[in-house]
């Protein structure tokens, strides 16, 4: 069964190159989406013997990432007014020779770490280079809903890790992480509702400036 | 030595057959009974009774181009795998000579058309190098991880060692390996998505606009000539998807060209449901070629 995660893990990868690339906002939210339910049925092969608890813990990831995420994704971009254009500092060509970059670092750094040996071959490289795609979303994307999915995608990554560490998954900690990664996309859905109802846009880069008072004569 | 040198010329003589397979696939799509399938040797035949036509600003660069690219050719084909057998021409190394040979046929080609000193020309010459800026390195990398997962450094060394058996330990690399190879294969062919070879519209075109100018038996030469690299490109991908060899050469050779022709039939299905893309896009098809060779060089050279 091992061919078959590795599968899954290069079909991860190759989801962080589609993520690097979509200008649209929409397929942007539901790769990120595929990309946890992906993660999510990792568990369900590495191990010969899957007890009970592994599979319903699977299957409440595998639900919350792949149908609530997105709906909320989908719900505050529609609410928000947010556009259906993924708007980026960097060109898509350049973001993906990023990527690429990213992957060819992490798997140095994957032989590198003193980690326990993972029974599935490139689950550490795949699991940081998703995580740096999280960070390039988070940096490169203008829109404050690309950085909610940025958000996720590090989440993403970061369950890899953590199943590449740990054969058995420490369920509280991963319940955690969850509850803290549902809580936060959550509240920045609303966040981004009221962002957007106060300043009539969600570009970030005009949120630096923190200026809440208007002279009059700007006032348009 | 008397089966290679069969093998080759069974390639010589079958490649213009591909582009009619295409064409008679594409009719079939379009519910066209379309043209007869050797309508290409027919073409071929009839260019070379021609007399060639000169434009008086062209000089010998342009009547070079075209031979100079089918050389680099007939060349490439002498190293080009076929159905896993050894090739009369194999050495180690084999597959850097090959992407040069490649590349030198794109410039002769290109320097043939800059020739002409027509700027429409030089517009497509600009396009044909741009893209081939991606297209090649994808390929290199797409050889080189495929010269690393077999082990083996002559291009029919490496299909002679892909096995069933490689297939199971290495398919993810395979697997991204042949779909690279494919993007590339139609990039570099000028079949759609990345171009598409019915239009005749200045905006659209990259291949077709460099030969413009040339008629006669050297027009002959530049379709022989990519009908040999449609053949040459494709056989990578029919050896990568069939990886089974049987002791004899018939079946071998037998199996390998109706895995070629299955392509044809591909490609022709892929042209007819689908558009081309828009000119800008074209570059992220080729990086995305580019990204998934390197991605299967990278997972070999960490295995």
């Amino acid at each position: 069964m091992h061919t078959f995660a590795e599968l899954i893990i290069v079909f991860v990868i190759l989801l962080d190159l589609a993520l690097a690339v979509t200008g649209s906002l929409a397929t942007c939210i539901r790769i990120a989406a595929l990309q946890g339910v992906v993660a999510g049925l990792l568990p369900l092969l590495a191990g010969g013997h899957i007890e009970t608890r592994t599979f319903l813990f699977a299957f409440a990831i595998i639900f919350l990432k792949g149908v609530v995420f997105p709906w909320l994704l989908l719900r505050a971009r529609d609410r928000s007014g947010a556009g259906k254009e993924v708007e980026t500092l960097i060109s898509y060509p350049v973001s993906i020779l990023l990527c690429i970059g990213a992957f060819i670092a992490s798997s140095w750094l994957g032989s590198r770490l003193p980690l326990p040996t993972a029974n599935v071959a490139w689950i550490v490289p795949a699991s940081l280079a998703t995580i740096f795609t999280g960070f390039l979303l988070i940096t490169t994307r203008t829109k404050a809903i690309t950085q909610v999915l940025g958000y996720l995608v590090i989440e993403n990554g970061i369950y890899i890790f953590g199943l590449a560490l740990f054969v058995e998954q420490p369920m509280m900690v991963e319940l955690a992480i969850l509850l803290d990664v549902f809580v936060a996309v959550f509240v920045m859905g609303i966040a981004i509702f009221h962002i957007s109802r106060e300043f009539d846009h969600i570009d970030t880069a005009e949120l630096s400036e923190l200026n809440d008072w208007r002279r009059p004569e700007d006032v348009k | 030595m008397t089966k290679q040198l069969a093998q080759y010329l069974v390639v010589l003589a079958l490649s213009p057959l591909l582009l009619g397979v295409v064409n008679r696939v594409k009719a079939f799509f379009a519910g066209r009974r379309g043209p007869p399938l050797p309508q290409l040797y027919f073409d071929l035949y009839k260019l070379l009774h021609k007399t060639p036509v000169y434009s008086r600003t062209t000089t010998r660069v342009f009547r070079a181009g075209p031979v100079a690219a089918l050389a680099c050719l007939l060349t490439a084909l002498a190293i080009a795998p076929f159905g896993g057998r050894p090739s009369f021409f194999a050495f180690d190394g084999d597959f850097i000579l090959l992407v040069y040979l490649l590349g030198m046929a794109r410039f002769a080609t290109v320097i043939a058309a800059l020739d002409t000193g027509s700027s429409f020309e030089g517009m497509g010459a600009s396009r044909e190098v741009q893209f081939a800026v991606f297209a090649e390195p994808a390929f290199f990398l797409a050889l080189a991880a495929l010269a690393k997962t077999t082990g083996a450094m002559s291009v029919s060394g490496i299909f002679g060692a892909l096995t069933p058996a490689v297939w199971t330990t290495a398919a993810p690399v395979l697997a991204l390996v042949t779909a690279a190879l494919f993007l590339v294969f139609l990039a570099e062919n000028s079949r759609v998505p990345a171009d598409d070879p019915n239009t005749h519209l200045e905006l659209t075109m990259i291949h077709e606009v460099m030969v413009l100018d040339h008629s006669g038996p050297e027009l002959a030469f530049i379709l022989y000539g990519a009908s040999l690299k449609l053949w040459l490109l494709g056989s990578f991908i029919a050896c990568s998807v069939l990886p089974r060899h049987s002791g004899s050469w018939l079946t071998d050779a037998g199996l390998f060209t109706a895995a070629m022709f299955a392509i044809a039939v591909v490609v022709g299905v892929v042209e007819s449901i689908m558009a081309r893309l828009r000119m800008s896009k074209v570059p992220y098809m080729l990086i995305t070629a580019l990204a998934f060779s390197a991605l299967a060089l990278i997972f070999q050279v960490g295995r």
